[in-house]
């Protein structure tokens, strides 16, 4: 028997409140996502005129995720990239693949679909071969058709009319060697780029179907407020309204046009009187407050040796606050309730868990639910993609047959969307009188990072309805990947060692996924910290870090950052800063070189040149994987200069831009430049959550570079820095 | 009824005179290029370009167009920005990147050399989360023909 661990499992079941253990009696595994599905026609399909259709679970946030897999799909098949349709998660249409998150894209549906397509390759080519009597070894393929050596020809298409793909995919598969790919490796202009630029249709926001109406959700202002009596007479009678939807506390209007049901949102509001209570804990000490709840502790490792008699011994403690995924374009969603069936129309990251999620909300069977992704505005985890949804079903089921789009309002989404996690991590480490890390001992403190809905009573609007759904308990996710733990294993090989993670179920202020879960805080603290033992130990901050590594891939990162940032062993003062992580210690190695300067007079710190290296393992698409290095170097700025979720006792206060100021174009770094290291025919290690932590703790490291004070509470606010300078 | 003109064309439009530009652009006449990011003036994704200047449509009643122009990423043909846009592969999830371009255009009509100082302060009021800012910024200094990346 082969237990194998079912991420599917998984990840549909709210990442960790249940461990899936498919057990599966003789069954080798199939690469990526084919183990789940391993029908190779849910994947790829080829139509008489040669069309081929390529079915993925996952979804376009930005990342391009299209455009890669289009360029494995084209290049394992020898088809031309034009003649591909891609079909994105849609729950009655494409394979589960659970959530698209956690850096796993290219990992699960990219392993899948590149192994997938080569299996129908060879299918075609043997069908071919039969065909024309001869060995498989004379054919060869390219644009859609297989050639024999005496000039005889047949088309994809022919071929594939004769073929059964119904079939289950081969463990192993015979894929090209890396050596001659065409497309995987090279740029390929993003294919959803084109319609973003021109203001063709391309989000869920654009969408217009026919006699669709447009809603709006007026929020509870705030955790559990309950709505009391009043007359909605007059607003119902407002120009355009429809109808004012009311289920217990869960109050929405929808209206002909967009603006009429904006104003008559706002005239509900101002009429509305709701019965609230003091339930958010106080700002000021919520970290002291989130240190001492109850924890169940999770040991991550411990690591014993032999190692040098200590004789510098540190201890630190840094901490992040509430952070937003704060889209710019708040959540959208579209909904019709047409011949029994619930058809949403959403940008959630997960298609089938929101299904369920939606049916159990609605008390329809799954079955009658149906989720079709289309884009919307970039979402960075769990942010109000799936919540909107909530209300679209919502409201369409009390004005069935007619399409209702329902868009919130900037204040909605930062005020109700679930943040990131504040976090605590506490180390404690000692050198000898060598240099050597010879004791490490981490305990990180966190609520979880995924309160994904995958039942009706983790939807927004379950507290709200007269008969709430039961609500699963928070749950840690089990490393390897981690929530709060994620990446609180160091990468580095230190003789003795012990991490635990400290979950805390008890969540002051609601929280769940945000781009990189628990890792930004885990990097940021443990990447600090090497430079200050660094500093303790008299090293130089890169070659410390090349002494504590064993991996050659994290080496090779580190030095490729350091060699074309121009790093200088032992050259202080400048406000030069560096950190590097793996992802989970599973993904892409990054590592992060960069200058700043701190504006003494006021604690500004002024980003200037930041240079990059990346492993991704097999480079798909190069630019792609540089646009998301970028982007995470410029967000994780943003992150870790500004930003915190701020709230009272009753009410979240960061309602708009001014209450939750992000990085402007003014503060954006002199420069950026990302370096890949290439590694053909390797495994893919996804790109999206690299750079987050690094940069986290680049900038740290060379605040304390640039101005002598060490910042270990993110966000290393321009009032934190001078008061730390002490100017 | 509302007489405005678009992208060269005149239209009336059944709205409110309060109705802020960017619902009348979306709801009745179709066009996709603003987005509403706000509706209270912080963050760009609404821009077009009203007579010449980069406008907030979330906040401009359409009552006060009468007789003036207002031009948006579907009337622009394709133009340098555009292109350069597209030469940078400057988007991410791109929600605010047709507001972008609109203010972008507004700068290099006034001003066809801008400084990089300019440039940045320029696109100062449009926010985008997806950290595409330094290929934003290489994309409008290639518009400008100053080249793409620094």
């Amino acid at each position: 028997m082969n237990a194998v661990l079912s991420r599917r499992g998984l990840m549909a079941l709210g990442g960790g409140l249940v461990v899936g253990f498919a057990l599966r009696a003789e069954e080798p595994a199939r690469p990526g996502s084919l183990k789940e599905t391993p029908s190779l026609d849910a994947w790829i399909r080829v139509a008489p005129d040669g069309r081929v259709t390529v079915f993925t679970g996952k979804v376009e946030l930005g990342q391009g995720i299209k455009t890669a897999l289009l360029q494995v799909a084209a290049e394992q098949l020898d088809v031309p990239v034009a003649q591909i349709d891609l079909v994105t998660a849609d729950t009655m249409r494409t394979p589960n693949e659970g959530f698209t998150a956690g850096s796993h894209s290219m990992q699960d549906s990219g392993t899948a679909i590149m192994n997938a397509t080569a299996q129908v390759r060879g299918l075609l080519v043997a069908a071919a071969a039969a065909e024309f009597g001869v060995a498989v070894e004379t054919l060869t393929t390219a644009d859609s058709t297989v050639r024999a050596a005496d000039g005889r020809s047949v088309g994809y298409g022919t071929l594939a009319a004769k073929l059964n793909l119904h079939v289950d995919a081969e463990p192993a598969s015979t894929l090209k060697d890396p050596a001659t790919y065409r497309l995987m490796g090279t740029p390929m202009p993003r294919v959803d780029i084109p319609a973003k630029l021109t203001g063709g249709p391309a989000y869920v926001q654009d969408m217009r179907l026919p006699g669709m109406l447009h809603a709006r959700a007026i929020r509870q202002p705030s955790v559990g407020a309950k709505l009391l009596d009043f007359d909605a007479g007059p607003i119902e009678a407002m120009p355009g309204v429809v109808k004012v939807v009311r289920e217990g506390s869960y109050l929405a209007v929808v209206a002909g046009k967009e603006w009429q049901a904006i104003k008559a949102m706002r005239a509900l509001e101002a009429a509305a009187k709701w019965e609230e209570t003091a339930s958010l804990p106080d700002q000021a000490t919520v970290l002291d407050l989130l240190r001492g709840l109850p924890a169940r502790d999770i040991p991550v490792l411990t690591w014993k040796g032999e190692a040098g008699a200590p004789v510098k011994r540190l201890k630190a403690r840094y901490t992040r606050p509430y952070m937003m995924h704060g889209a710019i374009g708040p959540s959208c969603a579209v909904a019709q309730l047409a011949d029994g069936t619930m058809t949403v129309w959403t940008h959630t990251q997960g298609v089938y868990p929101l299904r369920s999620a939606l049916a159990g909300l609605l008390r329809l069977p799954v079955e009658q639910v149906h989720c079709i992704h289309v884009e919307g505005s970039g979402c960075y985890g769990h942010n109000a993609a799936d919540d909107v949804a909530g209300d679209a079903v919502l409201i369409a089921r009390a004005v069935p047959g007619r399409p209702v789009r329902v868009q919130w309002m900037r204040e909605q989404e930062h005020t109700n969307e679930p943040y990131g996690a504040a976090m605590i991590a506490e180390v404690e480490g000692a050198v000898d009188a060598a240099g050597n890390i010879v004791d490490w001992d981490y305990g990180v403190w966190s609520n979880t990072h995924n309160r994904r809905p995958y039942v009706g009573g983790l939807m927004l609007q379950n507290a709200a309805l007269p008969e709430p759904l039961p609500v699963p308990p928070p749950a840690p996710i089990p490393m390897p990947e981690g929530g709060g733990e994620r990446n609180s294993n160091p990468i580095y090989a230190f003789p003795n060692a012990k991490v635990v993670s400290h979950f805390i179920p008890e969540m002051p202020v609601r929280v769940s996924a945000l781009r990189s879960l628990g890792a930004y805080l885990n990097v940021f603290a443990i990447e600090s910290f090497m430079d200050e033992l660094a500093e303790g130990a008299g090293a130089d901050p890169v070659e410390f870090r090349l002494r504590h590594l064993k991996d050659e891939r994290a080496k090779a990162v580190v030095s490729l950052a350091a060699e074309k940032f121009g790093w200088v062993a032992g050259k202080r003062g400048e406000g030069r800063g560096f950190a590097f992580a793996r992802y989970k210690n599973l993904g892409a190695y990054c590592a992060i070189a960069l200058a700043l300067r701190v504006e003494h007079e006021t604690g500004h710190i002024r980003l200037g040149r930041v240079v990059a290296a990346v492993d991704s393992g097999q480079v798909v698409n190069p630019d792609g994987i540089r646009n998301q290095i970028e982007g995470a170097i410029v967000q994780a700025a943003s992150w870790t200069l500004y930003e915190t979720v701020r709230f009272d006792r009753k009410r979240v206060l960061s309602r708009d831009w001014s209450g939750y100021p992000i990085l402007r174009f003014a503060a954006a770094p002199e420069s950026i430049a990302v370096h890949i290291v290439p590694r053909p025919g390797q495994p893919f290690l996804g790109t999206g959550e690299a750079g987050q932590g690094p940069m986290a703790a680049a900038i740290a490291n060379a605040v304390r570079d640039a101005a002598g004070v060490r910042l270990r509470d993110v966000p290393l606010s321009a009032p934190k820095v001078k008061a730390a300078i002490g100017v | 009824m509302i007489r405005l003109t678009v992208n060269g064309q005149q239209h009336e439009v059944d709205a409110e005179p309060d109705t802020p530009l960017l619902y009348v652009l979306r709801d009745d006449l179709g066009l996709n290029g603003a987005k509403f990011g706000c509706g209270l003036g912080q963050c760009g994704s609404c821009t077009v370009i009203v007579d010449g200047q980069p406008v907030l449509s979330c906040l401009m009643p359409v009552s006060v167009l009468s007789g003036r122009q207002v031009r948006t990423i579907e009337g622009l043909g394709g133009n340098a920005v555009q292109h350069a846009f597209a030469e940078e592969q400057a988007a991410q999830c791109g929600y605010c990147i047709a507001g972008m371009v609109m203010r972008a255009t507004a700068l290099l009509e006034q001003n066809p050399h801008p400084s990089e100082h300019d440039i940045r302060e320029h696109l100062s009021l449009n926010l985008c989360r997806c950290g595409t800012h330094m290929r934003i910024l290489a994309a409008v200094r290639r518009a400008a023909g100053q080249g793409g990346k620094s």
